[in-house]
């Protein structure tokens, strides 16, 4: 790998938007046949980076790109393609009411004089389908396929347009555990046939799994590279955030409340559909997983529990007494309250303020004369918030649309803690939230369990599960199909909850 | 790890100093950008006024203002109301047959002998009865706003004529004619009803809980279901103010005019509205606008029609101009705020 030459060579590269540098200075060096992973922080660069590669910016001048040795000008996407580079965004970018074929060649559809020729563009497809050995046929429309099989589409597009370098943006971000694995694959496959492959992540384990050569920045600044054995957690985050991980899952509340007093109380809850009756626990003070493959159930189980859907069983308890929640307004003034994984969609006002949105929940509570706003104490919340939660942010005044993703998650989240929630319901906490961000999310878990708040974290990413929960539930379609961390079960490790929700356990008995 | 370590912290410092700069040009463009959304269409209002003193020299006078007002005052109540509705997504094309309803039952009213003031407690409630029944079909039906206030618009149009008799109504001796006709302070009672109704709007939408949940609800309807909002109160009282601002519109233009007509009045009000509430930028899809927007709009139409009448614009040409400097007013605000637009 080393031996041969780099197929593609950024050197000096700087970008500097209107008031703001973007990029200053930054290397990288990508050689054929190496998965490339390139890791920072949200806004460190990546993808201003990428798109300089692809041709979506010009870089400034001063810096030069080289393909294969030879120094070249990418002024927009199509010479990017034409050097053989081609970038799978995370917003896929295909038709879906096109066919595979007709998505793979757009814009270079082969033709007959002036018409189309189908059948030459299919059995061009249908070659490098096969070579990907995917179960989809070149004539099936993209929206019969599943989000997996679209990036499948992507990749082969890439493919038949004879790329030599390609890009990846978080491709496993929308793929359960077994297509992740299914795509790692042929990602390495793709590299044994001497590829070069960009791929960018923010999950750790993928990187382990996957990477060669692993580049840092931070900042908008290349921080270093690292080689596949080179590579340790605690030295990539430190680098990405300049100190170290000793603390980054910090637990300081007493694990062991899951066995001090049952606080809340879930029994047969169950929409017929999707979720079946589901029954669990919940102690004082304590950091319950909720873990599974997308689509388990998982999101639909909290839903029902907050009232956010209709339910056809299923009752709760609080504290002993029976709650009737019916609408999530009445979740909400129980003290059950729940964090949805669709932050922009289903939780934030985006052209709305950061003091109004802190204080969307709690602004009746606040009002006076039953309903003129108490701008003063709307105000306070807003500014201690951002405050406890370090949200950075020039003032409350601020419109929450302009805010990173892990600003707009602690946003969202001091919301709901202005309400004194006693039951926390967090839907994927930290998904599309920069490290930095991530760390400051676990630290105020902790402190509202050793509050005592009973937390109930719903998430995909394992470590994370490992790390902050006392005890985690494992669901697989629709059902609570076993139990890690509790007394009389199998400790919180990646691999029984893993078993578990694949339901090789029950294979195996 | 010492190599990185050195080169980190150098960096942390450049690029500390980089997001200051960076948060201090965003802080200056957000200034920039909501100091642009507040002026909004007011330079359109002011070169219009300029342009037509200098074609007719008569436009500035004390009078000639006063009259804009009085003109700009019916349109502004229906057009506050429909502010409302609209920061919630939805739209409410039924207000000019509300108003005509409602300006029937305020003639009507007047006519009880003794008892002629209730024609303004009578003409608000039918307003606000039009609206709620609108405000259920939409919070609880869940029909599209455009739908049922399409329905209301011909079916209220069609009430109005039937309680008329499908004649129109007189009342020489209206008890409260001075709404229409007389002055408080020098301005027309129109004009201070208008304003009022203005100022209320703003309270409510900047001042209260209420006013938050509205634009919660337009910008954003999912969240505001899952973050504990009714969002059918919110839907039904947006429907139900428009209802009764379009009541209050029917008694000032019986006021006016100490006649109502089911046929004829009112028609096509609900456009005016509408266009005064997008010449102030309220976005269309919801969650975005405000109240003083909203006035600025009315006060351009106004200035428009009165204008080409004094400059001596043949009807049908102020029709065609009217309609091209609302597109291009909208344009040129698009345009600006173009180089802002939230990602």
């Amino acid at each position: 790998m080393t031996g041969s030459a780099p197929v593609l060579e950024m050197n000096g590269i700087s970008k500097t938007f209107p008031g703001v540098k973007a990029l200053t200075d930054v290397s990288l060096t990508v050689y054929p046949g190496e998965i490339h992973a390139l890791m920072g922080e949200n806004g460190a660069g990546k993808s201003t980076l990428m798109k300089i590669l692809s041709g979506a910016y010009q870089a400034d001048a001063g810096g030069e790109i080289r393909i294969n040795g030879k120094p070249v000008a990418i002024d927009g996407p199509l010479t990017a393609r034409h050097h053989g580079i081609s970038i799978i965004y995370q917003e896929l970018s295909l038709a879906p009411n096109l066919s595979v074929a007709e998505n793979m060649l757009l814009g270079r559809e082969h033709k007959s004089g002036p018409m189309v020729d189908r059948g030459s563009m299919e059995k061009a497809c249908r070659a490098v389908l096969e070579r990907l050995g995917v179960g989809f046929k070149a004539t099936t429309k993209v929206n019969e396929l599943s989000m997996a099989e679209r990036q499948l589409v992507e990749i082969a597009r890439a493919l038949i347009a004879n790329s030599r370098i390609l890009v990846m943006d978080e491709p496993t971000t929308s793929l359960s555990s077994r297509e992740t694995e299914a795509m790692f694959a042929l990602v390495r496959q793709l590299r044994s046939e001497g590829l070069a492959i960009i791929y960018i992540s923010h999950r750790m384990a993928e990187i382990y799994e996957l990477a060669d050569r692993v580049s840092v920045l931070r900042d908008g600044s290349y921080v270093g590279t690292l080689v596949a054995d080179e590579i340790s957690a605690e030295r990539l985050v430190q680098m990405m955030v300049g100190r170290d991980l000793s603390s980054f899952y910090k637990k300081e509340h007493d694990a062991h409340q899951s066995r001090g007093p049952v606080m809340f109380a879930v029994r047969n809850m169950s929409d017929g559909r999707r979720v079946h009756p589901c029954s669990f626990d919940l102690h004082e003070g304590e950091v319950l997983g909720i873990a599974g493959l997308v689509g388990a159930g998982r999101t639909e189980l909290a839903r029902l529990i907050y009232g956010a859907d209709p339910r056809t069983s299923g009752e709760v308890f609080l504290q002993g007494k029976h709650l009737s929640i019916q609408r999530p307004e009445d979740a909400i003034n129980s003290g059950v309250v729940y964090l949805t994984e669709d932050r922009k969609h289903l939780g934030l006002f985006l052209d709305l303020t950061v003091r109004e949105n802190v204080n969307v929940s709690v602004l009746g509570r606040d009002a006076r004369m039953g309903g003129v706003l108490n701008l003063k104490s709307a105000k306070e919340r807003a500014t201690a918030a951002i405050k406890a939660l370090a949200i950075r942010v020039a003032g409350d005044g601020v419109l929450v649309g302009s805010l990173s993703g892990g600003n707009q998650q602690k946003v969202l989240l001091s919301r709901l803690l202005e309400t004194k929630p006693k039951v926390l319901i967090l839907d994927e906490p930290t998904r599309g939230v920069d490290i930095g961000a991530k760390s400051e999310i676990y630290r105020l878990i902790d402190e509202l369990a050793k509050r005592g708040v009973g937390v109930i974290v719903i998430s995909s990413e394992l470590p994370e599960v490992v790390g902050i929960c006392d005890r985690v539930l494992v669901m697989r379609e629709g059902r609570i199909e076993g139990e890690v961390g509790g007394a009389g079960h199998p400790p919180v490790t990646q691999e029984n909850i893993i078993t578990i929700a694949t339901g090789v356990r029950e294979a195996a008995e | 790890m010492t190599p990185p370590n050195e080169t980190s912290a150098s960096i942390q410092t450049s690029g500390a100093a980089g997001i200051d700069a960076a948060s201090q040009e965003k802080q200056r463009r957000l200034a920039w950008r909501s100091t642009l959304q507040a002026i909004g269409m007011l330079p359109v209002l002011i070169i219009l006024g300029v342009v037509f003193e200098l074609m007719s020299g008569r436009f500035m006078s004390f009078q000639n203002l006063s009259i804009v007002m009085q003109q700009a005052s019916i349109n502004t109540v229906l057009a506050a109301g429909m502010t409302f509705v609209i920061l919630t997504g939805g739209i409410d094309l039924s207000v000019g047959s509300i108003l005509a309803a409602a300006a029937m039952v305020a003639i009507l009213g007047s006519l009880i002998p003794e008892w002629g003031m209730l024609g303004i407690p009578a003409a608000l409630l039918a307003g606000l009865v039009f609206g709620l029944l609108n405000g259920a079909l939409i919070a609880f039906a869940k029909l599209p706003p455009f739908i049922v206030t399409l329905g209301s618009l011909t079916a209220v149009r069609g009430i109005a004529r039937l309680i008329g008799g499908d004649t129109t109504q007189f009342n020489p001796q209206l008890p409260f004619a001075f709404i229409g006709n007389g002055t408080l302070f020098g301005l027309p009672w129109l004009v201070w009803i208008a304003f009022a109704v203005v100022i209320i709007s703003w309270f409510i939408l900047r001042r209260t809980v209420l006013g938050v949940h509205i634009y919660a609800v337009g910008g954003n309807p999912d969240a505001a279901r899952l973050t504990g909002i009714k969002v059918w109160a919110v839907l039904l009282f947006v429907y139900a103010f428009s209802g009764l601002a379009a009541g209050l519109g029917g008694v000032m233009s019986a006021a006016r005019l100490f006649a109502a007509n089911g046929l004829q009045l009112g028609q096509s009000y609900e456009l005016d509205a509408i266009a005064a509430v997008i010449l102030g930028g309220t976005s269309f899809v919801g969650g975005i606008g405000s109240i003083w927007g909203t006035l600025i709009g009315a006060l351009i139409i106004a200035i428009l029609t009165n204008g080409l009448i004094l400059v001596g614009v043949s009807d049908i040409w102020q029709f065609i101009i009217k309609g091209l400097v609302i597109i291009g007013a909208v344009a040129l605000d698009r345009y600006r705020l173009q180089g802002s637009a939230r990602t």
